[in-house]
């Protein structure tokens, strides 16, 4: 055991933790160069497109170091983003040590103050990096600056590096080896060992991602999960070298995978103990704190058949994803869904993204919406979280809803931009300090649901990318809330609604109509979008009907090409909805979100 | 939608009985890649220098050969393009020589040339029938002057006019006319006023084309920097109804979305393009040259939209082929929907019983119901075709019945 260090990699967005893997990969030769490509961990399709990280991942790195001995490093790479911190919690729980990356242009940055906490909270050992040195704009000495400062960290510990280049890596796997406390743990006794993800295998059932506190575990032992005494035959362990690779037996201190043919999904839980069948610990691992979700939006799926489908895909990304919290939903327009709880509203895109790639299936989500509370007449209180339903407005004494603290790192020149950003968002500006040399840190208190949506975008872009940002929830405040429904054809869709402050409510239901009125495609009759609160219109929109509809030209013989035009058409319509007479396109659900006129 | 799995490769449509003793003639086509100019708003694959035009048809003479005897019969040739007129009669006389050789012919066969008013003179047009042109169509386009410098013609209206009188007088008897409608400030009493003239020359058939701007042409970036206005919808289909109105009123039957044919009383002659009526009726042809479609057997093929390719291909001795494509049931299945719809004949919901082994109805409703009771379209002995309304939907009809 004294041969194994397990470690994270975490930073805030683009630090370059992923890419420092990629070198610490290539270091141990466990892929060839043929099979090698950047930011190798980062194999979902969203997480290529989007380059960034959304899962954590694990990888075994054999090491032989300088004192001549040979270690086993157990690196997880974390995602950056705040969405996804649920992720990076979970793999600091089975670790005993963290490198934090720092841009050595960027400098600290919201989510480096961030993860340092959560690995504090762990009792993780820290190792700095500073990472991108070889970049023109790097300012080495005005980071050490920060370590010191903004972090509490001994900067002449820091190591310097560039991911890029594959400078300082030799040097980041010695510290590991040095600085890093080997785990602790008795191999001999009773089996205890912490699930912190899953997957599922088509061909495999769940493949379950593990630490091994104490114990040993091999292939053929009967193993029982502890929080619900399902008890499966251990078929295979190994460990993850990008590719699965088997092991005889894996002990206390492992990070590694189990397989033992399990097929019912719902006997794995992120956070459960596994333990032997015979011979059982006496307590199961405390776990992990539940995921807190933000944001609540309904999922469903665009063919009105394909609920069970929806169904299996929810419990088996579940797997994946421990931080989705979902229940039964079902609306008058869309029938059967679930009603879903998301960290932000980037993870609601991935986790529609993956249902769609990963289980083939078409979705639509309904407005995204933080959860308020109504203090009724009656002196009852009410949490909600679903338009659907807001009870009548009558009844209401009051609405609460969520703030948040929001802490924003940015260099000074942006401070007018900031501030006009977070007043339009209601905003209050609690304070602002001056970080080192020219950098501010602000502090907001907003409401959450003002944040939810592009917030994070549009400080990136008033800042150029320098700004970055980090919240927690604090309180509920009173708040003026109405309900915002939208009718097509006189019909509302239950769908559609959202739960908005007043003086929001007249320009976003002018946005949404327009919107609406580009996404619905155009019928043989006139169709008339509104935005109403209650029976009040306040906004409107026509789509106006076909005056005419056909192509003159057939192109000689060549009918491929019109043909073609109508399989894409078809494939469009697969993503429609009918509600009413009218066709609503999955786009037209998303439209309504936009903020922005562009 | 599908219901039973498509039989084995190569067989994919059941051949009616009648026609697998009698297998449909085929239609040769041929692809004549050059044009005087470059009319702004046509997207047809030609080039301006016709230097290249002896390799080309030494090129094309080649590719026939290629596909010796790959149908049984032709019943028709049609020379399209591009501008065919911008080819000596001797070289059309060539390639006729060439299509004689390599395919059997029927005796009636219908041999068009498609003709561009600004490239001849009456000596050439005999010529023409000379070598062996039955038919031709002229690409007269507008009556208007104006008109036609907006199209960015090569030619007047009086050119044009002219080219059909010399056409008669050379002894064609059958003459088709090419319209084009639905440009930019056209209303409905100057289309009428067009038409009205064009139909006292009597041609034995029109087509008449709404103006459309294609992608990537000249007239498409006109309309994105704003210097051209195409009409507004509404206009564009009074005038599309407007057309068959008063075509069908004065002895045009319309057969087609944009096709017409003359009927006169006591006359039986069918007047209709029987060239271009094997594109919508699933029969066979052959196209040859830069850019032609082939279908035979379920098979779709095309060769290279490029002279150079082309060119280049033959002289090593390969089919110029740049892409082929078997049809699914599914996709044999969208095509006779939306070519059936194309023709005032509808779907014959027999013959697509007998090709698809499978009831029209059954795939069908309930939207044809729906479609029927807002009058988009009718049911008239075994056929579902659009109404005279429907027929200014019809993209909106596909798309209903094929989703
Ligand atoms: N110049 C330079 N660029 C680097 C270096 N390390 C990483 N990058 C670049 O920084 C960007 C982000 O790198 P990633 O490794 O994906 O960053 P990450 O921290 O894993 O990002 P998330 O997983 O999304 O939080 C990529 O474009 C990398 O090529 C470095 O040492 N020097
Ligand atoms: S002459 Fe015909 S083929 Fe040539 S550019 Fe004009 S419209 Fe197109
Ligand atoms: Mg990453």
């Amino acid at each position: 055991m004294k041969n194994i260090r397990n470690f994270s990699i975490i930073a805030h967005i683009d630090h370059g933790k992923s890419t420092l893997s990629d070198r610490m990969i290539q270091s141990s030769k466990i892929i060839s160069d043929r099979d090698f490509k950047d930011q190798i961990l980062d194999s979902m399709d969203i997480e290529r497109e989007r380059g960034i990280t959304i899962k954590s991942q694990t990888v075994c790195l054999p090491y032989k170091s300088k004192d001549g001995k040979t270690y086993d490093l157990n690196l997880i790479d974390t995602p950056g983003h705040v969405d996804f911190t649920y992720e990076v919690s979970r793999a600091l729980a089975s670790c005993e040590g963290a490198l934090l990356l720092i841009d050595a242009s960027q400098g600290v940055e919201a989510q480096t103050l961030a993860n340092l906490y959560l690995a504090l909270e762990h009792n993780l050992e820290i190792i700095p990096v500073i990472n991108k040195i070889d970049l023109p704009s790097a300012d080495i000495d005005r980071v050490k600056n920060q370590i010191e400062e903004d972090l509490g960290l001994d900067p002449e510990t820091a190591i310097l590096a560039s991911a890029k280049d594959g400078v300082g890596i030799d040097t980041i796997m010695e510290a590991v080896v040095r600085k890093l406390p080997p785990p602790v743990g008795d191999a001999d006794a009773p089996l205890k060992a912490l699930i912190f993800d899953s997957h599922y295998d088509p061909f495999r059932g769940t493949v379950v991602h593990f630490r091994i506190k104490d114990g040993t575990i091999r292939s053929g032992d009967r193993i029982r999960f502890m929080s619900n005494n399902a008890t499966y035959k251990v078929e295979e362990v190994g460990v993850f070298q990008i590719v699965r690779v088997p092991k005889k037996e894996l002990t206390a201190g492992e990070v590694g995978y189990m397989i033992a043919g399990i097929k019912t999904v719902s006997d794995t839980r992120c956070g459960d103990t596994v333990t032997h069948h015979r011979r059982p610990c006496d307590k199961a691992l405390s776990g992990f704190k539940e995921a807190k979700p933000v944001v609540f939006s309904s999922i469903y799926p665009v063919a009105s058949d394909a609920y069970e489908d929806l169904i299996v895909a929810m419990e088996k990304l579940k797997l994946n994803d421990a931080s989705l919290i979902y229940e039964k939903d079902s609306s008058a327009a869309l029938g059967f869904g679930f009603r879903c709880g998301f960290l932000g509203l980037l993870h609601l895109e991935v986790v529609q993204e993956r249902l769609e790639r990963e289980y083939d299936l078409s979705l639509i989500l309904t407005a995204p919406s933080v959860r308020y509370r109504l203090m009724m007449n009656d002196g009852e209180e009410r949490v909600i979280d679903n338009p659907a339903l807001y009870p009548d407005p009558t009844n209401i004494e009051y609405a609460m809803e969520p703030y948040i603290k929001a802490a924003i790192i940015i260099p000074d020149r942006y401070m007018g931009a900031v501030m006009k950003l977070c007043l339009e968002r209601r905003g209050i500006n609690k304070n602002y300090q001056y970080l080192t040399n020219k950098r501010l840190e602000m502090v907001f208190e907003l409401p959450l649901g003002e944040v939810i949506y592009d917030f994070y975008d549009r400080l990136k872009s008033i800042t150029q990318g320098y700004g970055s940002f980090d919240y927690e929830l604090i309180d509920y405040r009173r708040t003026d809330l109405v309900k915002l429904d939208f009718l097509i054809n006189g019909e509302r869709v239950d769908a559609l609604s959202m739960l908005i402050h007043r003086d929001n409510a007249v320009n976003r239901a002018r946005i949404a109509c327009d919107k609406l009125k580009e996404e619905i495609p155009r019928q043989m009759f006139k169709i008339a979008i509104q935005g109403a609160i209650g029976g009040n219109i306040i906004s409107r929109s026509t789509v106006s009907a076909f005056r005419k509809d056909v192509t003159a030209k057939c192109y000689g013989g060549d009918i491929s090409r019109k043909r073609k035009l109508l399989e894409k058409q078809k494939k469009g319509k697969k993503r429609m909805k009918m509600v009413g007479q009218v066709m609503l396109p999955q786009s037209a659900f998303l439209a309504v979100l936009k903020t922005d006129t562009d | 939608m599908e219901k039973e799995s498509p039989p084995p490769t190569g067989h994919l449509s059941r051949p009616s009985a009648e026609a697998s003793t009698f297998p449909t003639p085929a239609g040769l086509y041929i692809h004549v890649p050059f044009c005087r100019a470059k009319c702004p708003y046509c997207d047809f694959y030609s080039v301006t220098d016709r230097s290249l035009i002896p390799e080309y048809t030494a090129a094309l003479l080649a590719e026939l050969n290629m596909l010796r005897n790959r149908v049984p019969r032709a019943d028709t040739v049609y020379f399209g393009g591009g501008t065919p007129s911008v080819l000596f009669p001797l070289q059309v006389a060539q390639i006729l020589e060439g299509l004689h050789a390599c395919f059997s012919l029927t005796p009636d066969v219908e041999t068009t040339l498609e003709v561009n008013p600004g490239t001849v003179d009456k000596a050439a047009l005999a010529a023409y029938r000379e070598a062996g042109i039955s038919r031709l169509n002229i690409g007269l386009q507008s009556i208007d002057d104006q008109t036609l410098a907006f199209l960015g013609r090569i030619h007047t209206a009086k050119k044009g006019i002219d080219t059909y009188r010399w056409a008669r007088e050379v002894g064609f008897d059958n003459v088709g006319l090419d319209l084009i409608y639905g440009v930019p400030g056209q209303t409905r009493s100057r289309w009428e006023g067009e038409m009205a003239e064009v139909v006292q020359l009597a041609p034995d058939h029109l087509s008449c084309y709404t103006l459309t701007i294609e992608p990537g042409t000249p007239m498409a970036k006109k309309v994105e920097n704003g210097l051209v206005h195409p009409l507004e919808e509404q206009t564009a289909g009074e005038l599309f109804s407007a057309t068959a109105q008063y075509l069908n009123r004065r002895g045009y039957r319309q057969y087609e979305i944009s096709n017409f044919a003359r009927i006169a009383e006591g006359d039986t002659t069918d007047r209709r393009s029987r060239h271009n009526r094997k594109y919508w009726t699933f029969a066979p042809y052959l196209g040859f040259g830069p850019a032609a479609h082939s279908f035979l057997d379920n098979t779709r093929w095309w060769n290279h939209r490029s002279l150079d390719d082309y060119l280049a291909d033959l002289k090593a001795g390969k089919r110029p082929v740049a892409g082929t494509e078997m049809l699914t049931r599914e996709q044999q299945m969208m095509e006779f929907i939306y070519l059936g719809l194309r023709q005032t004949d509808g779907i014959d919901t027999v013959d697509f019983a007998s090709r698809f082994m499978a009831d029209f109805a059954d795939h069908f409703e309930p939207e044809v119901t729906r479609l029927l009771n807002e009058g988009l379209v009718e049911r008239l002995s075994g056929r579902v075709r659009l109404t005279t309304r429907g027929m200014r939907f019809l993209e909106h009809v596909v798309d209903r019945l094929l989703s």
